[in-house]
């Protein structure tokens, strides 16, 4: 029984656990949900994920939400195809990947999003860009970039000489704020510069990426 | 073996997180006080644990990590046979404990973090006012979660499954402060979730991090 993923294309979340399927060489059925007539406001869609958000995986009887969480069973479901993103076999390993998984959760993420939804979502809904809020996470984001700076200097990807899902929760939101007017606060960090030209080639989110087209016409 | 340590205060809500999870996983453990005040945090040596400059930083012999939550999993997973369980071992309740896990993570430590900072840590330790408008909006938030919460706690007896595990001890260190405040009447006024928070506040393990304050 295939995978099916209720979200949309160009979500970014929907985004993050795509491209953890496609990186254990997995396939999955796209339901798309219909945010603009409040589907996933609707009884159906909360039994699914009661908050009300996209992406929801259905595995058989299996309905999980949350992207990270569903990013998570996927690399653990299928840890022996594709590639390895949690590296279960190898302990210490593992344990950093936990690590930075989490600093995407709780440092990166709160910033990098604020900005997203600034620039990019914010106009789509009418609603005035907010330039304080926009600078005042862009003076957060430098400084949590400098820390990835130094850690990338010593080590390939985040978690180690090894690409994760460390590294791969960062993808989407990453990918829509370099289309923002910011990007040199990438582009000045020779090593996160590096980085992210690395994940962001890789097949399975070159082919998520063709699907994020927010805020195009 | 060099064993466990934890540096941080046990005042920090992830420090105590950890120092819950050492608790219930029944681990010997040396902690390490970090004088915030003093700003050891952001020193060189601290620095060197947790380039964030944040409290808690975790060792396991050589193994160093930071990260509250990554820490606490690691624990539950390596000494998993020791005290009480706080993971799954089938995959499909290991993947509703994840989703629950997230839930803390992204939707509930959010909003009650910043009415902790409000109510409490202004206040109390940092000698500021609270700003009322901002609890006000927060609590409405956080009400918005509770509502879930009070749902998925008809359904299940604790949040990520049958037994008590980390998606529910993550939850205990914000959780215990709020219920100090203004804001214990959003927990109160919802049977499952009064029932729940009472539940895990009473842990023995839970109440041993509480001691460590009195020091």
């Amino acid at each position: 029984m295939a995978l099916k993923l209720h979200g949309l294309a160009f979500s970014t979340c929907t985004a993050r656990a795509a491209t953890a399927i496609y990186e254990k060489g997995q396939q999955f059925e796209l339901v798309p949900v219909n945010l603009t007539a409040g589907e996933h406001k609707q009884p159906g869609f909360l039994a699914k994920n009661p908050f009300g958000q996209i992406p929801v995986l259905e595995d058989g009887d299996l309905t999980l939400f949350e992207s990270r969480a569903i990013a998570t069973y996927v690399a653990e479901k299928y840890k022996d195809s594709g590639s390895d993103l949690i590296r279960h076999q190898n302990l210490k390993e593992a344990a950093l990947v936990k690590v930075w998984s989490e600093v995407e959760s709780q440092t990166f993420h709160p910033v990098i999003s604020a900005i997203v939804y600034q620039f990019l979502i914010a106009p789509l809904f009418g609603q005035q860009t907010d330039q304080a809020v926009i600078d005042a996470n862009l003076e957060k984001l430098k400084n949590i970039l400098d820390v990835y700076e130094s850690r990338l200097k010593s080590s390939k990807y985040l978690a180690g000489d090894f690409f994760s899902l460390a590294d791969l929760n960062h993808c989407p939101y990453l990918f829509y704020f370099m289309r923002s007017p910011w990007t040199s606060v990438v582009n000045e960090r020779p090593h996160v510069k590096a980085w992210w030209e690395d994940i962001s080639s890789r097949p399975s989110f070159k082919k998520v990426a063709e699907g994020m087209t927010f805020g195009q016409k | 073996m060099a064993g466990i340590k934890v540096h941080g205060t046990p005042f920090s809500t992830a420090a105590a997180r950890v120092l819950a999870t050492l608790y219930e996983k029944e681990v010997e453990f040396e902690f390490v006080p970090i004088d915030m005040r003093a700003g050891e945090h952001k020193k060189e040596s601290f620095l060197a644990l947790n380039p964030f400059g944040q409290v808690p930083a975790f060792e396991d012999g050589d193994l160093q990590l930071f990260e509250s939550r990554a820490i606490t999993q690691y624990i539950a997973h390596e000494y998993a046979p020791k005290g009480t369980p706080l993971i799954f071992p089938d995959s499909k309740k290991m993947a509703i404990l994840s989703v629950w896990t997230e839930v803390e993570a992204q939707k509930y430590d959010p909003v009650a973090s910043k009415l902790t900072f409000e109510l409490v840590i202004k206040p109390l330790m940092l000698g500021l006012a609270t700003d009322f408008t901002v609890v006000e909006e927060f609590e409405a938030k956080l009400g918005t979660v509770l509502d879930v919460y009070e749902a998925r706690l008809g359904k299940s007896k604790y949040l990520g499954g049958d037994c008590f595990s980390l998606a529910d001890l993550h939850h205990l260190p914000t959780t215990d402060y709020l219920m100090g405040t203004q804001v214990k009447k959003l927990f109160e006024c919802r049977p499952n979730v009064s029932a729940w928070v009472a539940d895990i506040t009473a842990r023995p393990a839970w109440k041993k991090v509480v001691a460590m304050r009195a020091h």
